[in-house]
């Protein structure tokens, strides 16, 4: 559920904010995104994110990619061109098969590789010629930018980012 | 301080006794004479069992001749002709030579696969302190009296060498047989004979001991300086460790891999392959990695190493998984590489394996790529202790295989088996190992006190 009010809080160094993401968690209030400049070790955790998918998912292409090479390396090497490998004329597969691990290798790291970023992308909606949601072009410098929804608690909650040691304390209405 | 429970010291030397009545039983029933042996291999030849592959030693190409012969020999061989008497002769000698190699073989395997884990360790440990690793310390003593088996470790190799020459026949090293170099010998070898100046003996004795000696010099020293760090007030003793590691690397890159030419691919003195000395090399890296992890497991679950988390758990089990990689990477290469130029003299060592060992072989290969690939991929996997354990013993397993098919094909050729001789040989070395081991843990406090990243290792945090 998108609230329609929220509140930024500022912060200026990774430690101070993950001190202050625990400590509005412990308060139950949603955090509804954190913009930094670089990746915050520990940050999904402390946000009580799920843990990601992404692991599966290019275990997935990889087979899908290890499969590939298999059916490829067969149609040109065997059936469509049969080649004598190595001086060995068997026009076997199997018998073949050492030759054609490398491939098998890199197409295999190739599909989880590039499939994994695609998939990445896609999952955070960002692709070419999007306009950027950044709320803040300083989190993409040195600052630190916390989303906490507001549900008529603004001074229970401005006064709880000011003690965790937010710089500065906006609220934004998004409803328009 | 940490003491050597009763109960692991008595398992111990339980395990080295029981394994020295094995290996003794080995050596007395391998002591078959001519007649015992023809009689057993036509029996042998009644259920179809080819006596396929020569054992290294020849250049096997008439083996089905060989087996064929087996079974009709014995009734035709006072009528038969002279030639097919001679070849039966040199059969069943052959056959007989492989079963007196085999307690031999046996105990030399288990030798090197337990000095090898020493070994690996002692580079690893080298590791840590040249990249100035932060992750590690708290690991240091676990490594420092692992590698406290390295010493004994190498001089029972080097031993069991010895005493296969001078009193085994050269049952591991046939070339150390000086008629092999005898040009006026029914056994003269040209090839041999061309490698004598590296292969003889006294030299394959003389380096051994300046290997040997060099890295024990650095684990004394890097030893000494660790434990004087602990009631250091300044760095100067880790200072020197990284010091004498970065020169020990370099000394021990160059020495590790004349050593496995020497002390394993000699075995088969006609084939050499380039990359073998790194292929001994990742072997013995996944194999010292696991017995770290196994041995960190073990004290923590005692309660002795309390600042050990389970992200340094992970990160061993992390570098099992990638040596696992690295070794497949490079036992691949070699394989490759040879099978596809498919030149004879190089391509018989995969033909003697793929034919004669063929079940050791490929299963090595599953159980050193394809199980600790699908077992130790998952991230959480690599944290749970006994999931750590378990995948390890496959590891080592499967290492031990390896090296198993490293040596036997040249010495027993295709009478190898898994049995008394070689099972106690590996208990043998175990308890020795578990003994030496453990006494040398109880020697210092098990965590390095003053190392200067020890402060980041009891933070560390994946």
């Amino acid at each position: 559920m998108e609230a329609s009010k929220v509140i930024h809080a500022i912060y200026t160094d990774d430690d101070v904010l993950m001190a202050a993401v625990k400590k509005v968690k412990s308060a139950h209030h949603h955090i509804e995104e954190i913009y930094t400049p670089f990746p915050v070790h520990g940050l999904d955790k402390a946000m009580g994110l799920a843990p990601t998918r992404i692991a599966i998912a290019s275990f997935m292409y990889g087979c899908v990619g290890l499969t590939v090479a298999i059916v490829m390396m067969n149609f040109i090497m065997i059936q469509d061109w049969p080649q004598n490998i190595g001086g060995k004329p068997s026009f076997s597969y199997i018998e073949n098969m050492p030759a054609f691990v490398p491939i098998m290798f890199e197409l295999t790291v190739f599909f989880a590789a590039h499939l994994m970023v695609i998939t990445f992308y896609l999952r955070s909606r960002m692709w070419p010629f999007k306009k950027a949601e950044n709320p803040d072009p300083r989190t993409t410098d040195d600052h630190f930018l916390m989303e906490i929804a507001v549900h008529d608690n603004e001074q229970e909650l401005s006064n709880l980012l000011k003690e965790t040691g937010a710089v500065e304390i906006n609220l934004i209405d998004k409803a328009h | 301080m940490y003491t050597f429970s009763s109960k692991l010291k008595s398992a111990a030397i339980g395990l080295m006794i029981i394994g020295a009545i094995g290996v003794a039983y080995g050596f007395f029933t391998s002591n078959k004479t001519f007649e015992q042996v023809e009689t057993m291999l036509a029996n042998e030849s009644h259920h179809g069992g080819g006596h396929g592959e020569d054992a290294g030693h020849h250049e096997a190409a008439d083996s089905d001749a060989h087996a064929t012969e087996g079974s009709h020999a014995v009734s035709e061989a006072t009528e038969g002709g002279h030639a097919e008497v001679d070849e039966h002769t040199k059969h069943v000698n052959h056959v007989m030579h492989g079963m007196h190699n085999r307690p031999w073989s046996a105990l030399y395997v288990a030798a090197f696969f337990f000095f090898m884990i020493a070994l690996g360790v002692l580079a690893f440990y080298a590791v840590q302190y040249a990249a100035q690793a932060g992750w590690s310390p708290l690991l240091l003593r676990v490594m420092e009296g692992i590698t406290a088996y390295m010493l004994p470790g190498a001089l029972i190799v080097l031993l069991i060498a010895s005493l296969s020459h001078f009193i085994g026949h050269d049952a591991i090293f046939n070339w150390m047989n000086p008629d092999m170099v005898d040009p006026d010998s029914d056994k003269f070898d040209k090839l041999v004979h061309g490698k004598k100046g590296w292969l003889n003996y006294w030299g394959f004795l003389i380096r051994g001991l300046i290997f040997v000696g060099g890295w024990y010099l650095y684990r004394h020293f890097s030893r000494k300086f660790s434990i004087a760090q602990d009631k250091a007030d300044d760095n100067k003793n880790f200072k020197k460790t990284f010091r004498i590691s970065a020169a020990f690397l370099v000394f021990f890159l160059y020495t590790e891999s004349m050593m496995s030419w020497d002390w394993i691919m000699s075995v088969d003195p006609h084939w050499f392959s380039t990359l073998f000395g790194w292929y001994v090399l990742a072997g013995m890296m996944v194999c010292g990695i696991t017995v770290i992890a196994m041995i960190t497991i073990y004290l923590k679950s005692k309660g002795l190493l309390p600042k050990v988390n389970d992200s340094h758990i992970h990160d061993l089990a992390k570098f099992m998984f990638a040596f696992s990689i690295f070794w497949t990477y490079l036992w691949f290469s070699q394989f490759m590489l040879i099978w596809y130029s498919n030149i004879p003299e190089e391509v018989t060592y995969f033909v003697t394996r793929f034919q004669d060992y063929q079940l050791p072989f490929i299963g090595m290969v599953a159980m050193n790529f394809v199980f600790p690939l699908l077992v130790l991929m998952n991230s959480d996997y690599k944290r749970i202790p006994w999931f750590v354990i378990m995948a390890g013993i496959v590891i080592l397993v499967g290492h031990y295989i390896d090296i198993f098919n490293m040596i036997m094909p040249a010495t027993v050729g295709d009478q190898w088996s898994i049995g008394i001789p070689e099972i106690s040989s590996i208990l043998l070395f175990a308890g020795l190992f578990i003994f030496i081991v453990f006494t040398a843990l109880t020697k210092a406090s098990l965590e390095p006190k003053r190392n200067p990243f020890i402060k980041e290792s009891e933070h560390f945090h994946y």
